[in-house]
This record gives structure tokens, sequence and C-alpha cells, in this order.
């Protein structure tokens, strides 16, 4: 075991694929000598030379495109993109040739790769620093998107990425890199893609979340407990935007009778919206309260000094726990 | 001893042919067999009498827009018949018929791509050839990631693509040739530089003098040829592979050719294209050139042409009635890519389709 926090782990998750896989190539912009803006490939290019982590051009669009050739032709690329604000630029591989490949030659050609990037808010970072669009890359249909919240799934999804058949977009919340630290076995080990984590049981109300929010979600449940209420949440940490656990999500709400979706991306066209949209399908009877949801607003993600407005705050959170439960029909 | 000679920066061109089929300069005749100038010769009008029948077939509504090649041909074959099927790759544009079939795609899959079915897409095993790429110079990536696996890996294949001249106008054309160059992998990167992007002239695209300059820029080799004239592109390419193959990484050829039909069979070029020039141009049509190159050398008669025209149009009809017969798409075919194992909540959507489909039947194609 050692003890470490979300950029240890995926450093060390690297690591493990390079070794494991021959075919894993970590490349992207500062990527290689210096290891990354935030420092996650850091050392991997002194261990595995400049031929399997390297800096590339600042240039997107050829990052994804040339991951493209590289994994219909045997490899497996892991390309950083230095923040999810940067990734407009690979919007046209990524949508027009990564997602589609394998459906375009009905399976001769496929391209797994994992695309890296930091995201979300909450680290007073300059404009396009902050962004949250996990919705509008799991719309696309054939790619995977992965947000681990902890250490623990970090490496272990990661390293399910680097497996995966399919293109997987790694979105890291950026806010927890450092957060916090973790025990973590030293041997590989994946986690599931497409499944949620019961972070805890409860029975009052589901809370949905993932990302830098599920410790945002947990604090407020500790601090409802603290003001003497006795609620008792089930906690669902996705951990898989695309595919998403939605038996989880179910049956739970099923259990509970009401549902939080909780998330700092934009509220419209949400996951939240999808999550919602999917338990009125699912359990619409089951329902003792509106379905509601702590997102950010439909707004351009502020600048640092009103960014606070906009992040699902803890206090948000509790607000919302309360609204819900005290919802009469 | 091509890229030596020609200086792109001096607009200085490689032509070996003239327009009549005359041989200009035998000191650059590239090392090519009377057989395979034959079958290029051949590639390239049936290649031309499938975009001519494919032209009639798309006005009777029976298939979807496509682009032709028409024009083009002498490029096309002269690249592609250099690619090592299943050691090579080919990154293609979407306007390469005659590139395709040279390569060994069979005709039926790439009408039945242009009927609107992805099966036509589904390139047979054994050949490296990459679907049709929609977007623009989107495949000058893909291209530089095939040849920077094929250098990783120690298998000694080089990769060709191809963009047209407005393809050059994008910034992944010169992304991925910087990134080529950077890695020195095995690519060769053409432009048939046809003067169309659609409707705007090459002049409207850009001040460059011509677009093999454009790899100066990245520091790559590059050469400006003739287009038209089968010799001179089949001399570039050998060149450029032979190097590449060597490990001295990748080179840039523009091909300057003329796009003698529409942009698609959606568009008609008499709004937009100069009819003088139109006829000038159509002077340098490869196919006229090569044929007369033949018929001097003895290799090819009149006679011999018009079996040919027969055999080739019964081929390509018989291609189409295939393709007419099997253009069925399957309801499960349409989700099953999607992703290498269906994922539960697409199963179920498969089968909430298969449940409506099976009570309200489709009847196939557009309702």
């Amino acid at each position: 075991m050692a003890v470490l926090n979300n950029i240890q782990a995926l450093t060390h998750a690297l690591d493990l694929a390079m070794e494991k896989h021959q075919n894993v190539i970590v490349y992207g912009e500062d990527a290689g000598y210096e290891g990354g803006v935030f420092r996650a490939t850091v050392g991997l290019q002194q261990k595995y030379g400049e031929e399997r982590c390297f800096d590339a051009p600042i240039a997107e669009a050829t990052l994804v495109g040339t991951a493209v050739g590289m994994a219909i032709n045997g490899l497996k690329p892991v390309v950083e993109i230095q923040f999810e604000g940067f990734s407009y630029p690979i919007i046209q591989q990524l949508f027009t040739h990564v997602a589609r490949m394998r459906n375009r030659s009905r399976g001769r050609f496929t391209c797994p790769m994992v695309i890296r990037m930091p995201m979300g808010g909450g680290i007073r970072a300059l404009e396009h620093h902050s962004e949250a669009m996990e919705a509008m890359f799991a719309h696309n249909p054939g790619l995977k998107v992965v947000i681990p919240s902890t250490p623990f799934d970090t490496k272990g999804l990661l390293l399910a990425a680097v497996e995966s058949p399919d293109p997987v977009l790694f979105l890291e919340p950026t806010k927890i890199y450092r957060a916090f630290k973790q025990d973590i076995p030293d041997e590989y080990y994946t986690l599931p893609i497409g499944e949620g984590y019961k972070v805890q049981e409860g029975t009052d109300v589901t809370i949905v979340t993932y990302g830098a929010q599920v410790g945002d979600c947990e604090k407020a449940i500790e601090h409802l407990k603290g003001e003497g209420k006795n609620i008792s949440v089930d906690l669902i940490d996705l951990r898989t935007i695309q595919p998403w656990d939605r038996e989880m999500v179910i049956e739970s709400v099923k259990k509970t009778g009401r549902l939080i979706v909780v998330h700092e991306a934009v509220r419209s066209f949400s996951v939240a919206a999808e999550v919602i949209a999917t338990v009125n399908e699912k359990s619409f009877e089951y329902l003792k309260a509106p379905c509601a949801r702590v997102t950010g607003y439909d707004i351009i993600v502020p600048f640092d000094r009103g960014e606070h407005f906009h992040q699902p705050s803890v206090q948000k959170i509790v607000v919302k726990i309360k609204e819900v439960l005290d919802y009469q029909f | 001893m091509y890229f030596d000679k020609f200086n792109a920066l001096k607009n200085e061109k490689l032509q070996i042919m003239d327009n009549t089929g005359k041989i200009l300069k035998p000191e650059l005749m590239p090392k090519i067999s009377d057989e395979d100038i034959l079958t290029a010769y051949k590639l390239m009008c049936l290649s031309r009498r499938q975009d001519d029948f494919q032209n009639k077939v798309q006005r009777q509504g029976r298939m979807l827009s496509f682009l032709s090649s028409t024009g083009q041909e002498a490029a096309e074959v002269a690249y592609a018949m250099q690619i090592i099927k299943g050691k090579d790759w080919f990154s293609p544009a979407y306007r390469n018929n005659a590139a395709w079939l040279t390569a060994g795609i069979p005709m039926r899959n790439i009408m039945l791509y242009w009927c609107g079915n992805e099966m036509g897409a589904k390139t047979p095993e054994g050949i490296n050839v990459l679907p049709v790429n929609i977007p623009i110079a989107t495949q000058y990536s893909h291209a530089t990631g095939l040849a920077f696996a094929e250098k990783y890996n120690k298998t000694g294949g080089v990769v060709l693509t191809t963009t047209g001249d407005g393809g050059s106008s994008e910034g992944e054309f010169y992304e991925a040739m910087n990134f080529a160059k950077l890695h020195e992998v095995p690519a060769i990167f053409i432009v048939e530089n046809n003067q169309f992007a659609i409707s705007t002239p090459r002049k409207k695209a850009t001040k460059a003098i011509n677009f093999a300059v454009k790899g100066i820029a990245v520091g790559m080799r590059n050469i400006l040829v003739d287009g038209n004239d089968f010799f001179a592109v089949y001399g570039a390419v050998q060149e450029a592979i032979a190097l590449a193959r060597k490990g001295e990484g990748p080179s840039l050829i523009e091909c300057e050719t003329y796009r003698i039909g529409p942009h698609s069979s959606a568009d008609d070029p008499k709004v937009y294209r100069d009819e003088d020039n139109h006829q000038e141009q159509i002077k340098n049509d490869p196919l006229i050139r090569l044929k007369a190159y033949l018929i001097a050398k003895k290799k090819w008669s009149e006679q011999e042409q018009t079996k040919l025209d027969a055999e080739q149009d019964q081929f390509i009809k018989d291609e189409f009635a295939w393709v007419e017969a099997n253009n069925n798409v399957d309801l499960k075919d349409i989700f099953a890519y999607t992703y290498e194992e269906m994922p539960n909540f697409l199963a179920k959507q498969y089968e909430e389709a298969k449940a409506f489909f099976e009570a309200y039947p489709s009847k196939g194609g557009h309702h």
C-alpha cells in the first residue's frame, strides 16, 4: 500500500500501464520532459524514453488525430490535453473520427485511446481552465467518459481506460488533484467502466454525483448531522458518465423516493437532466418529491472572483437536501 | 533524383511527358515496366467510366451524391499503385475513386458507400485503406499517427495520404506535417491540387506560389509535379517512398491537376468556372496523354480500347447490380458498432427499436 493523492495515483497508474503494455504511448503538450502542467506524467520519459513519452507541439487537433492513426495501427495512445477548456480543437477529430471509426468501418478499424484532461473549477485559474463539459462528450455515441473522485478510483479507472477497446475520455477534477491522500494498493488493478460506487447507504434521499462534488456532498451530509438532523442519504458516485449506472440509480430511487443530482457543469442538457429524465421514465411512481439538481448556472464559468457563486457549494447542497425532504405534494 | 532538382520556391514543376503523350525528358523517366503502365492506364479508364456511370445513376435517383475523380486519375493511380497491399497504408480524402480502385478496394464497396451503406466502408482484410474521410485534412493527422506506429513497431510500412488544394487551408494540414517531420515518420503527404475547393478557385484560397512550398515551413522536403503526367507523379512518389523506407522521413508532393467534373454530383461547375480556361485545361486530360503514349509505343490500339470499354462497362453494370441487390441494413447493424460490446442501456434501446419495427415494419430507405 502507498499513500497517494490523485496526481500521484495517476502517475503510478500510467507507470504500471507503460510497464505492462509496450504499445502505450504517452504524449501531450509538456507531457514529456517536464511531466505535464500538473506533473501527472512526471518521470515517465526518464524511465521509458522519448519514444514512449514525449512533448508534442501545441496543436490539439493533431494530438488526437495522430492518436487515431496510432490506435488503428496497433498502439495505445494516452494523450494529455492541458485543460478541458482547451479541448475544443480536438472536437472535430473526436466526434468525426474517434467516436465513429468502429461504426463507419463496420468494425474493421477501431481507435481505442485514452484522452486525459484536467476538468472543473475551484482552482483559482484563468479563463478556459475551469470548464466542465462532460455532457458534451457524453452526448456523442462511441465515446466513454470517466470522472474519478478518489486516488483509488483514479488508478483503477485509468488502467481500465487503457485496457478499454473503446476510446475513453478521462476527465480529472483539478480541484482534487492534491486535495487529499488515500491508501491504494501497489499492484495493477482495474475498476469497471460503467459502474457507480455507493459511497454511503441511506433511505431518505438519493444523491447522485461525481468528481470533485463527491467530497462536497459528503461534507453537506456531515453538516446536516452536525445540525442534529438525522438524515439517511444514499450517496452514489457515478464514476462513469457514459455509460452511467442507471440500475444503481433507479434501484436507489425506488428505495428512497427522492433524488438530487449534484455537479458543477451547467444545468441545461446536463448529466443531471439525463439522470432525472431516466428516473422519471423508470421510477416515476416511487417519487415522493420532484427530482432536484444542484448544478452550475447556465452561464460562462465566472473568473476567480465570481466563481464561488457558480460552484455547487456545501451550503447549496445542504439547502437543496432540506427542500427535497420537506417537500409536500 | 527529383526532389533535389525542382525548387518549388521558384515554381519549378516536374514534368516528364507533355499533353500529347510525348516524353520530354527521357532521362527523368521513373523505373516502371510497360506492363505496369498498361495496368495503370486500364485503372484510369475504369475509374473514369465508373464516374460516368455513377453520374447517370445518380441523376436517376439510384445513388446519393458522390465525388468523382474525373481529371485526377493519373495522380491517383500513380501513387496508389505503389502502396504495398497489407504492408503500407492509405489515408484517403473523399475524392479518391481511382486511388481506391488501384489500392484494391472493390468497386462494389465504393458504390455501396455512395449509396448510403456503411458496409461499403468496411475495407476488406489485407488492405490497409482507411474509409472515406469527409472532414477536410483530418486524414493528414491519421496518416502521421499510422506512420508513427510503423516507425515505432519497425514494421517497415509507409503511409500515403492526400487532400485537395482546399484542404491545405485547414490547420491540421500544417499541424500533422509538423508532427510528422518532428518524428521523421514514413509518411507521404500529397496535395491533389485540382484548382477548386468546391467553387473557391485556387487563387482565392492562398497567396502561396504553389502548395508544395507549404512543406517548407515545417522543414519537409517537397516538390511540385504535373499531376496529369502519370510518369511525373509516379517518379516523385517512388522517390518519396524509397526515402521514407530508408528512414529519411516524410515528403510533400503537390500534384497540379484539374477537376474536370463538379465538386460533387450536387453542384454545377458552370456557375463558377471560366469556360475558356476549362477548354484549355481539358486538353491536359491525363487519359488522353497516357493513351497517346501507349499507342505511340505500340502497346495499345483503338481496337483494344473499344474492347476494354465494353468489358469495363459490363463490369461496372454488374457491380452496381450487385449493390442494388445487396443494399440492405439490418436494424442491429446500426447499434452493433457503437462500442466493442453493446452496453446494457444501448441493448435496451435496441430491444425497444426491434419491438417497434416488428409492430410497425419499416420499408427501408427513405420514407
